[in-house]
Parts: structure tokens; C-alpha cells; sequence
């Protein structure tokens, strides 16, 4: 690992090309994710990367920081040709990810996280605390982090755990950053500071890797932007001389009107109704009615509190307080149980962890939620579970070599259509969708669209969660804006605008500069 | 390796290979059974006879039916450890209870009391959320305590042999424990791959929060495993009871560190989700053939726990290996 030195040592002038990778391509069963992908970075310039999701950003990254090889293609850092085996060897020539989640060991300190792998030491090991302390302010200082390297990470905010990632760069001399979505779950003055932040570190020479979905920020940051598009490079554009119109069409390749899926089916009696209801921590009161047959979008950003309202309908969480009526009776809701008897299904934000048992088949996975009802008396029918899967397998188009093949092993796009699956087959009639195209390929991402809109043109009725614009607006009929706890507007989908949206979610009830003000306060 | 196995045997008959070729290809642990049996067979002219084999099953029955109840608890991502104080325990209280209670009053008691442990494990992993590597640990210690307290530091022998002769009784080269033991396996394979509990046990290891979201009644089956683990260690303690016509509380000891490695070695992942009875049959069975044919062949009894670490290792790492290689692409 490179030794962490108390002064910045320029190893490349402003302008001068640290990194480059050449034809990078990488299969994963199923889907090529990568197909010959050129990107170039400059030193001290911030270079977004853009794409849908799916398009490969994610793999593109793992791939620069040593995560994942390529199958095909060259790196080339610093004038040398690099293979990276690993993220330790990616770090060691000075090319840090700096993660969607955050990777840091939340029991120690920031200075500890910041010198992790390369604590100063005393005789017979001892961790040499008073010089590891100088090194850490002397970094802090000289990037200007507003943090204490006396902090336990764990009880910072995520915001400040990101200082202590940047804190770590600079410390070890990186010549490469890339963040992956760093605002994905931050407030909007906790971005703001990141923005500083990240302008700070392409000003000490470091080229910036910028993956973000949100054009504002990749306009406001970036020198130059690379779109991805199905795993294919689609170009690298100086951002002075682009707009988002030309962004937009290279990464969707087409323009946002193809997104529209939005059945016109008019929908019927309230089916939920929920008054008065509290979600600790995030909510102390929130109105909501779903209709039947109804697409109702909910737009807000990561950390709004969507993920957790959806869990106190579906169960999973306590509410407090608030009166939940299901067509016109109260009812009580406290396990996923009671949530599928009255017909909820709730299909989760992250399918790995709370949807799929990665290591068993698509059959298995799919009957789940059912497999009391087919099987009598507790003894399994195989072949009632077959036409099951069958059934969807057909209805669903899902690609799977056979009905045992682990899900593990299944692209996004099929993984996604066997979780929905096992909640088409309970029947429900309110189905529950939070990001329900998160990491999946465009194409199939517009077959889950048209068969969301489907569902709901058939009767069934819709809450759909997503942070992402085109389909919040694509597909729901009703879209209600939130931010900090509480709903900020709502809008008839055929005539919102984005701009309507964004406002929305971005009402906050305290200005930017009070929170910022807070923010220093809290140091 | 698999691979090869299938070429050498195919033609012979098509249908029948295929379902040995997958069953090999499911559990490579019949591979290093028939490995161990085969070099076995010619280093020991003893080796290769109905008696031995038989004693072979017997021999692999103690340990076998503690991992046939730890099977399930490990592929719903837990752990049981008191399973070898628990055989102890029912040991002594079946010779014990016998003069008391009559035979199969005795056997009801016990069987009762092993399940009874088991659903106090459950409950307290499950209820109280304490992690069952830490609850069975206790459990092991425990229940231990009471085995001694019950017998005291001495030995119970029985002046009814009854249960002696039923363990003495043999059909061919089996006896009737071993023919036990075969025919736990069949229905914990049965239960596991065939019916509702079964089935949800897998997905509770295989995921526990999407088994909980798809409102499968996760506490429910765990607990139930607890108790089905807990009756095969009180099996167990009967079945070396009878075997032996005595007890003492010290029975057991170790044995659910060997029943742990057979149900690991026999492919059952210790994360959970993965695994089933044929696996852990074969790791039993290539146990016991190792442990016996290292006798046979005169290795010296110093030498043997020596030589069976190291070959777990060895079984274990490329199992890893192996693995390791099917999974890079996830």
C-alpha cells in the first residue's frame, strides 16, 4: 500500500491522461455487460459516467477498481499497462471506489478508517495513537473536512462517513476516485457539501470518476461526461458544450415519450386507505388512498422514507398511530401474514436480500409465498408447483435454462420477473413495487413496465416506488411527491412535469444554508 | 472428477447411470466414500467382508443419527451443539427409567425429554433471538451437568436386558440400529425435500428475510427442527444405550463436533439454504470406513484422529476449491 504521507505529492500536471482503459469487455451469463468500452481520464477533471441502469456503469467500475477482471481489453495507469487483481492492488497503484455503501469499520475512529491497513506503529505493534492523530488532522486539514478524527464512524452520518472515503483518498495519494451515486442517500445539503468536496479533490490533481442519475449534479460537477448505453461506449462529451437533451438520447436512445406505458383504464373504488399513519423516524403523518386498478407513484429520494412506508403496509414494520382502512374496513396489518390475507404482495427494493434465495431454484423461489396452498396437509406436489412456474415462466417471458438453475446465477432482468412472480402468483390486489427496474437492462426493463401496466389495466392495483423519473412518469396515473416525512404534492401523471417532480422532492423545511449551518454545528 | 466417473460407467444403462451420475454430482462425498472403500479393499484383506461392513453402518450409526437431526438445523443457518450431552443424558435416563417406568415407557420418556431440550433450544434461539452457536453451547455444558448429576460419576447397567438383545438383533449384516439409522435418513430426506416444513426450511437458510416477507412462519420452523434434532440425539443415547446394555454420562462426548464435520463434509452449507441426507449419509459412511479401515490396517490408534483432520482439511478444501470455481461468475 502506498505509505501516507503528510504532503500531497503531485505525481501528474492538470491535463495530463493518468488512466486509460481500451475495449473492456465482460460477460456474466446471460448478459454481456460490457462490450468494448473505451474511457480516458485526465487528471484533475471530473468525468461523469452515465447510463441507465444496466447499461454497465456498475461493472465498469468494479473492473477500474480491481473488483472484477475483464474478459477482454487493456488498462493503462500512468503510462503502464496494469492488471488489477484485486481492490488492495487497485488501491496500492492509487485508483480508489469509493462505494454506494459506504465501507468503512463503524466501531473505530475516523482516523483509524482513514489509515486502515497502515496504522503508524510502536514497539511490539502497538498502534502509535498521538502520531496516527497528527497524520489524520494534518489530512482533515489540508482537504478542509469538517471532521473529528476523534469520531467514531459509526455514529456519524452517512453525509460525514463519505468525508472520511475522501479523507482516505487523499490520504493515500490516489491519482483515480470514482464515486458510484454518492448522493444517492443524502440530503440535499449533505450533497452540497459533497460537491465541495469533490470539486477539492479534481483541483488537487486527482481525476474523479462521477457515476451519478441525476443530470444536475453531473452538469454542475463534471468536465467531461461518458454515456454507456447496453454495455457499449456512445461517446465522451465536454459538458460546456452539451445539453441534457443530447445526453438523454445517447443514453436511452430515444426520446422520453417511448417511456409511456401508462394503461388508460380509469380506476375504480378506494381499495386502501390510509389516514393519520406514522412511520417512527420518518413520518409523523401521512394521508394516501389507492384506488383499484390504479398505478399510484410515489417520488421521493433514497432516504424519504418510501422503502419504510411500504413496509409498515406490508407488515414489516411498526407504525405509529394512523387508521389503515382495505375497501372501506379497518383492518390491522402486523406481519407480512395478515398483509398477503387481505392481498397485499410487496415486492422489495433490493431482490438479493429481502426478495431471493439466490441459492435455489426459480421454482422454489417462485412458489414461496404459495407453497402453503399447494401442498395439502404439508406434503409438497411437485407438479402443482411445476405449472406454477411454468405458468409465469410463459406469461413473464423469464429466461432460465431450467427450473432448479439457482437464481444466483440469473441476469437482474429475470431475477426481478421471478420475485414478481412469486407475488402475481398470491393473487394480491394491491401489489407493492419498490424500485422494481433497479440494475436491470433496458429491454427488460420495458417489458416490466408493460406488464406493470398490464396488471393494473386487469384490476390490480398499483403502488409504485422509484427514484426514477421516466418511469414514475411513464406509468403512473397519480404521482404523490415526498421529502423529509411528509407528502408535498400530487399530481395527475398525465400532465406532470419533471420540474413539478424535483420541486417536490426537494421541499425541505429548513432552508440549505440551515442545514448546512447545523451541519458545522455538529462538529 | 465427476465427469469421469459418468464416462466409465455410461452404456451400461442409461437411466440408472444418470440418476448415480447426478447424485455423485450433488454429493462429490460418495465419491470419497467409494475412493476410501476401494483402497481400503486392498490394503486389508478384513476389509472387504458382510461383517465388516455391516460394523462398518453400526459404527457410523452413533454419530449418524446426530447428524441426520443437525442436517436440517445447518440448512436453516443454524447450529445445535448440545446434541452430544443430550445422547449422554438419554443414555442413562433410558437404563435408569427402565427398572422404574417399564421399557416403552422409558423409551417415551426419553425420546420426550431429548425433544423437550431441543424445544427449550429453539425457543430461547428463536424467542429470545440469542444466536444458537452461543444457546447450544450453554445447552452443551448444561445438559452435560444433568447427565452427571442424574448418574453421579459411575456407570448405569440395567438387570433387564431387553433393550440389550433388541440393539444385539441383526437383519443380514445390519443390525437393528443401523437399519434405524438407514431409515432415519430416508425420512428426514423425505421430510426435507417433500413437505411444506421441509421446503421452508431450505428458504429460511437460503434467505431468512425473504422467507419472512413471503410469510413463511420462520420461528415456527426453526423450532420445530430444534425439537426433530433434539429427538434424533435422544435416539441416539437410546441406541448406545442398547447397544452397549449400560451408560454412563459421559457418553457423547465430542460427538457433535463429529456430527458438525459429517453434516459439512457431506455438503451442507454452514450459511444455511444448501444440503441434504444423501450428503450427510455419505460423509457419515466415508467417516466411519476411514476410521475403520486406518484399524484394520493397524495405523496406530494415536495416529488415526491425526490422519482424519488432516483428511478433512484436505476433503474440505477442495470442496472449496471447487465451489469457488462454479461461483465466479455470480
Amino acid at each position: 500500500m502506498t505509505e501516507p504521507s503528510a504532503k500531497p505529492v503531485p505525481t501528474s500536471k492538470r491535463g495530463d491522461v493518468v488512466f486509460e482503459a481500451k475495449g473492456l469487455s465482460k460477460i456474466f451469463p446471460g448478459v454481456q455487460a460490457l462490450d468494448g468500452v473505451d474511457i480516458e481520464l485526465r487528471a484533475g477533471e471530473v468525468h461523469a459516467v452515465v447510463g441507465e441502469n444496466g447499461a454497465g456503469k456498475s461493472t465498469l467500475m468494479k473492473i477500474l477498481a480491481g473488483n472484477q477482471a475483464a474478459d477482454a481489453g487493456t488498462m493503462i495507469h500512468m503510462g503502464e499497462e496494469v492488471r488489477l487483481a484485486s481492490p488492495l492492488d487497485a488501491r496500492r497503484r492509487g485508483i480508489l471506489l469509493i462505494h454506494q455503501e459506504i465501507s468503512l469499520v463503524p466501531e473505530l475512529t475516523v482516523a483509524e478508517n482513514i489509515f486502515l491497513g497502515s496504522l503508524p506503529v510502536k514497539s511490539f505493534g502497538r498502534v502509535d495513537k498521538k502520531k496516527l492523530r497528527e497524520m489524520a488532522e494534518s489530512v482533515i486539514e489540508r482537504g478542509g473536512y469538517a471532521i473529528d478524527p476523534n469520531d467514531i464512524v459509526g455514529e456519524l452520518s452517512i453525509a460525514k462517513q463519505q468525508l472520511v472515503e475522501i479523507a482516505r483518498a487523499s490520504a493515500f495519494n490516489c491519482s483515480v476516485v470514482i464515486f458510484d451515486e454518492p448522493t444517492a442517500s443524502l440530503s440535499g445539503a449533505e450533497a452540497e457539501i459533497l460537491y465541495g468536496n469533490v470539486e477539492r479533490l479534481a483541483e488537487q490533481g486527482v481525476a474523479v470518476v462521477y457515476i451519478s442519475h441525476r443530470m444536475s449534479e453531473v452538469f454542475r460537477l463534471s468536465h467531461r461526461i461518458s454515456v454507456l448505453r447496453d454495455g457499449k461506449s456512445q461517446g465522451t462529451l465536454e459538458s460546456q458544450r452539451t445539453d441534457l437533451d443530447e445526453v438523454t438520447r445517447l443514453m436511452i436512445g430515444r426520446t422520453l415519450e417511448g417511456y409511456v406505458h401508462r394503461p388508460d383504464s380509469e380506476p375504480g373504488a378506494p381499495l386502501l386507505e390510509v389516514t393519520g399513519l406514522g412511520v417512527p423516524g420518518y413520518f409523523d403523518t401521512i394521508d394516501l388512498t389507492v384506488r383499484s386498478g390504479e398505478i399510484l407513484g410515489l417520488y421521493g429520494l433514497v432516504g424519504a422514507g418510501r422503502s419504510e412506508l411500504a413496509e409498515v403496509l406490508f407488515g414489516l414494520r411498526e407504525s405509529s398511530g394512523g387508521k389503515i382502512l382495505w375497501q372501506g374496513e379497518p383492518v390491522s396489518i402486523n406481519s407480512p401474514r395478515d398483509a398477503m390475507k387481505i392481498g397485499i404482495g410487496f415486492v422489495p427494493e433490493d431482490r438479493k436480500v429481502q426478495g431471493l434465495m439466490l441459492g435455489l431454484g426459480g421454482q422454489d423461489n417462485m412458489v414461496l409465498s404459495i407453497l402453503g396452498q399447494l401442498s395439502p396437509l404439508g406434503f409438497t406436489r411437485p407438479r402443482g408447483e411445476r405449472a406454477v412456474y411454468d405458468r409465469y415462466r410463459q406469461a413473464l417471458d423469464i429466461k432460465s435454462p431450467t427450473a432448479g438453475t439457482h437464481v444466483g446465477k440469473l441476469s437482474g432482468g429475470n431475477q426481478q420477473k421471478i420475485v414478481l412472480s412469486k407475488w402475481l402468483a398470491s393473487e394480491p390486489k394491491l401489489l407493492i413495487l419498490d424500485e422494481p427496474t433497479r440494475g436491470i437492462d433496458v429491454g427488460a426493463k420495458s417489458e416490466l413496465h408493460n406488464l406493470i401496466a398490464r396488471l393494473a389495466s386487469e384490476g390490480m392495483s398499483i403502488l409504485l416506488i422509484s427514484s426514477e423519473m421516466p418511469e414514475i412518469m411513464g406509468l403512473s396515473q397519480r404521482i404523490l411527491t415526498i421529502s423529509q416525512g411528509r407528502i408535498t404534492g400530487e399530481f395527475d401523471g398525465k400532465t406532470v412535469t419533471e420540474d413539478q417532480l424535483v420541486t417536490g422532492v426537494m421541499q425541505t423545511g429548513t432552508t440549505t444554508a440551515d442545514a448546512l449551518e447545523s451541519e458545522s454545528a455538529n462538529v | 472428477m465427476t465427469g469421469r466417473a459418468q464416462s466409465t460407467t455410461s452404456g451400461v444403462s442409461g437411466v440408472s447411470t444418470r440418476k448415480v451420475f447426478s447424485v455423485l454430482r450433488g454429493n462429490p462425498t460418495w465419491l470419497l466414500a467409494l475412493l476410501l472403500f476401494v483402497v481400503f479393499s486392498f490394503a486389508s484383506p478384513h476389509f472387504l467382508t458382510a461383517y465388516n461392513l455391516g460394523n462398518i453402518v453400526a459404527q457410523s450409526a452413533l454419530i449418524g443419527f446426530l447428524a441426520v437431526g443437525l442436517t436440517p438445523i445447518l440448512v436453516s443457518g443454524n447450529i445445535d451443539l448440545s446434541v452430544g450431552s443430550v445422547l449422554g443424558l438419554t443414555a442413562c435416563l433410558v437404563i435408569g427409567l427402565q427398572g422404574q417406568l417399564g421399557l416403552p415407557i422409558a423409551i417415551l420418556v426419553v425420546l420426550g425429554a431429548g425433544a423437550g431440550l431441543g424445544l427449550v433450544n429453539g425457543l430461547i434461539v428463536e424467542k429470545i433471538g440469542i444466536n444458537s452457536f452461543i444457546v447450544t453451547l450453554a445447552g452443551m455444558i448444561g445438559v452435560r451437568g444433568l447427565a452427571f448429576l442424574y448418574a453421579g460419576d459411575t456407570s448405569l447397567a440395567s438387570p433387564d436386558f431387553t433393550l440389550h438383545d433388541i440393539g444385539a438383533y441383526s437383519v443380514g449384516p445390519f443390525s437393528v440400529i443401523s437399519l434405524f439409522f438407514l431409515g432415519s435418513v430416508a425420512v428426514f430426506q423425505w421430510v426435507m425435500k417433500r413437505t411444506l416444513h421441509g421446503r421452508n426450511t431450505y428458504a429460511i437458510g437460503g434467505n431468512r428475510t425473504a422467507a419472512v416477507d413471503a410469510g413463511v412462519p420462520v420461528q415456527r420452523h426453526v423450532i420445530i427442527n430444534f425439537i426433530l434434532c433434539g429427538l434424533m440425539a435422544a435416539v441416539a443415547g437410546i441406541a448406545i444405550a442398547s447397544d452397549l446394555g449400560a451408560a454412563t454420562p459421559s457418553y457423547g462426548k465430542d460427538y457433535e463436533l463429529w456430527a458438525v464435520i459429517a453434516v459439512v463434509l457431506g455438503g451442507t452449507s454452514l450459511r444455511g439454504g444448501k444440503g441434504d441426507l444423501l450428503g450427510t449419509l455419505a460423509a457419515v459412511i466415508a467417516l466411519s470406513i476411514l476410521r475403520n479401515g486406518l484399524n484394520l490396517v493397524g495405523v496406530s490408534p494415536f495416529f488415526v484422529p491425526v490422519i482424519m483432520g488432516s483428511a478433512l482439511i484436505l476433503v474440505l478444501l477442495f470442496d472449496r476449491l471447487s465451489s469457488n470455481r462454479s461461483h465466479t461468475a455470480e
